[in-house]
């Protein structure tokens, strides 16, 4: 299963001399279940690390889309008491206050100075267009979960979107790739919409990553044609269901691709295999209109196709085909292979004409030139001049 | 068949409200999209009604951020619907900016239409402050009317006009707010950018989208609503995501809303 093979890579972290491994999870408006994976991994490697089965001892978690409140509820309802999240878990809270306003009002005495109350140690950042006070914000933080010298902490972003309206794309590789790089950095994974963004920056992030889980739509909708009752009930299947597809890169330059389904659920999501058939045909046909697709009795046909230079594996000796059958074969033949019937049954009861070449007796492919036999023009020519000779002399 | 006076129309039941909560619960952000063909406008002044004149919820404050009309447009509207702006306005309960008549700094660029939207939200933030320490306090709402004149105020920068919208959700999450905004989505049709339109879709945990009938104008028809809503998700589950499809018709004082075909 592709998301259990994500949730093992994350587990067992870096490789020594290597960087870590980076997962970049993309999704789109018309298949939005991204965060529900980017919370599903969380949860997953956050298990992990409370029960010290990962390399990383701990998260640091950048949050830019929902609060902190939100993730202290969504990792204690995964039976993570509050104590316990003090351990392992920080987070860089990039989203009360991420351009430093609410600081500015307050200290101008417009607004009070009310902190929100949370369970987990918050470090609030007050400019996120400042991607190195912000590289260093996480360093620091890290560095307060791991418990040994040589320990390495995980990092998690919840919306690499939201980076890249502050930052330019070079600025956020540039952060993405310092802290894959960096040797306490044990494991890293983003979340990003790829249709919020031009394709150099999508293909940026997904260079950097050793893993990048796609999620699509389950169903083609009319999109851009307008909408109508009737597509109302896929557009709401792409809601709760989806494609996901990883790509994984190994060391090696090799690439491994899985896919399965995803369905969401009250209490997180759900992956299943993947149906084939329904999911394949749907997105490599294109759209066209003519039919390019069989029908199930065209693709029996097509298997019943006898092919000329090929045996059939039915247990009967190989006799290719040399194309000297007689006529009367052809005729009367209809889907056994030729090879079969190179010999006529005689039947004096019917009218038929038999056919018998002189180049029959010969085995086939002889290299023997069938026309060694027939006089060339030159030596017809010397025999001519030969007898003429004799006759004047 | 269901007009906007009934207790509960088809447009209340697809947003989640009930006569119970006057209007609905707080910590959402609702993008109401609309064309040329089919204004949204309706929607918002519904929603005023809605927010103002439930009788459960009496302190209830509507903070109204206007970049497209007058006070007096809204007043004649809303008094057609049975609703009395100037009387909610005296009585604090519709807190109204008039966005039209600020001096913009259009010769400071960006860092200058910054400060203007960190005052605007320095006001709406004191206001729902305020209005959340009384008694009896149970949702404020915020309207922008609309975000893409909104743009146009702050120099073309789109980015400025998504901060703020993150501001008030963030605001709006703590002190439990209704944000609702009205955008066109005719003005961000290209092909060269990604739209910010589609930034504000994700933020939005409800879509409304006012758009014409796939087989054109109609006397008795005046256009279809989607509306999507993706319920509450919090940390401990989320609720599942709906979408519901039906049309309306504007009427003198009221809207219609129909399931297609259903109409006599």
């Amino acid at each position: 299963m592709a998301a259990e093979a994500i949730s093992r890579a994350l587990r067992d972290g870096a490789l020594e001399g290597e960087h870590a491994p980076a997962l970049t999870i993309k999704d789109s408006i018309h298949a939005p279940l991204g965060a529900f994976v980017f919370d599903h991994i969380l949860a997953q490697l956050s298990s992990n690390i409370s029960s010290s089965k990962s390399q990383a001892q701990g998260i640091v978690l950048v949050a830019f889309a929902r609060s902190p409140q939100f993730y202290a509820e969504l990792l204690k309802s995964k039976a993570n008491d509050a104590a316990s999240l003090k351990k392992w878990l920080r987070i860089v809270d990039c989203y009360t206050d991420p351009l430093g306003w609410k600081i500015q009002l307050a200290e101008s005495g417009i607004v009070s100075n009310r902190s929100t109350q949370n369970a987990t140690t918050a470090s609030l950042c007050k400019n996120v267009r400042d991607l190195d006070m912000l590289f260093s914000s996480i360093v620091e933080l890290g560095k307060e979960v791991i418990r040994e010298t040589k320990g390495r902490f995980a990092v998690a972003i919840d919306s690499v979107s939201e980076i890249l309206r502050h930052a330019s794309i070079s600025s956020a590789a540039s952060l993405l790739s310092n802290l894959r790089s960096h040797d306490q950095v044990a494991c890293l994974f983003w979340l990003f919409h790829s249709d919020l963004h031009e394709m150099k920056a999508s293909s940026a992030l997904e260079y950097i990553s050793s893993m990048v889980a796609c999620v699509e739509p389950i169903s083609n909708t009319a999109n851009g044609k307008g909408m109508n009752s009737e597509n109302v009930p896929l557009i709401e299947q792409n809601l709760g269901r989806g494609k996901f597809s990883v790509r994984f890169k190994r060391r090696n330059g090799r690439i491994r691709l899985m896919s399965e389904e995803l369905h969401t659920e009250q209490m997180g999501i759900n992956f299943v295999p993947a149906f084939e058939g329904h999911v394949t045909s749907q997105s490599l046909v294109p759209k066209v209109q003519f039919n390019l697709q069989l029908s199930e009795k065209e693709r029996n046909d097509r298997a019943k196709v006898v092919l000329p230079f090929e045996h059939q594996g039915d247990g009967k000796p190989i006799q290719i085909y040399d194309g000297r059958r007689s006529v009367s074969e052809s005729k009367t033949e209809n889907k056994e292979t030729n090879a079969e019937k190179m010999h006529v049954n005689e039947d004096s009861g019917r009218g038929e004409i038999i056919y018998i070449r002189d180049s029959d007796d010969e085995m086939p492919d002889s290299d023997e030139d069938p026309d060694d036999d027939l006089i060339s023009d030159s030596t017809i020519f010397f025999l001519t001049v030969g007898i003429l000779e004799l006759l004047t002399n | 068949m269901m007009s906007s006076n009934s207790a509960n129309n088809l447009l209340d039941e697809a947003l989640g409200f009930n006569d119970e909560c006057g209007g609905g619960g707080g910590g959402l952000l609702l993008l109401i999209e609309d064309r040329v063909e089919t204004s949204g406008a309706f929607i918002l002044h519904h929603l005023i009604k809605r927010r103002l004149s439930s009788p459960n919820r009496p302190n209830d404050v509507v903070v109204f951020l206007s970049f497209a009309h007058p006070f007096s447009h809204y007043d004649r509207i809303l008094r057609k619907m049975g609703c009395n702006l100037g009387v909610q306005k005296e009585n604090k309960r519709f807190v109204y900016y008039d966005m039209l008549n600020l001096n913009y700094p259009v010769t400071d660029g960006e860092k200058g239409a910054e400060d203007l939207l960190l005052s605007v939200y320095g006001k709406i933030q004191k206001t729902v402050e305020l209005c959340s320490s009384r008694e009896g306090y149970k949702n404020s709402t915020i309207m922008i009317d609309d975000i893409s004149l909104m743009e146009v105020a702050l120099c073309g920068s789109s980015n400025l006009v998504l901060d703020f919208l993150h501001y008030c959700y963030s605001l709006a999450t703590q002190f439990d707010c209704l944000v609702i905004i009205l955008n066109h989505e005719d003005v961000y049709s290209t092909v060269d950018v990604p739209s910010p339109l589609l930034q504000m879709e994700y933020l939005a945990n409800i879509v409304i989208k006012a758009e014409p009938l796939a087989t054109g104008l109609a006397t008795d028809v005046h256009g279809q609503l989607t509306v999507l809503n993706k319920g509450i998700c919090q940390g401990s589950g989320c609720s599942k995501s709906k979408i519901r499809n039906f049309h309306f018709r504007v009427k003198e004082n009221c809207v219609e809303y129909f399931y297609p075909g259903s109409r006599t």
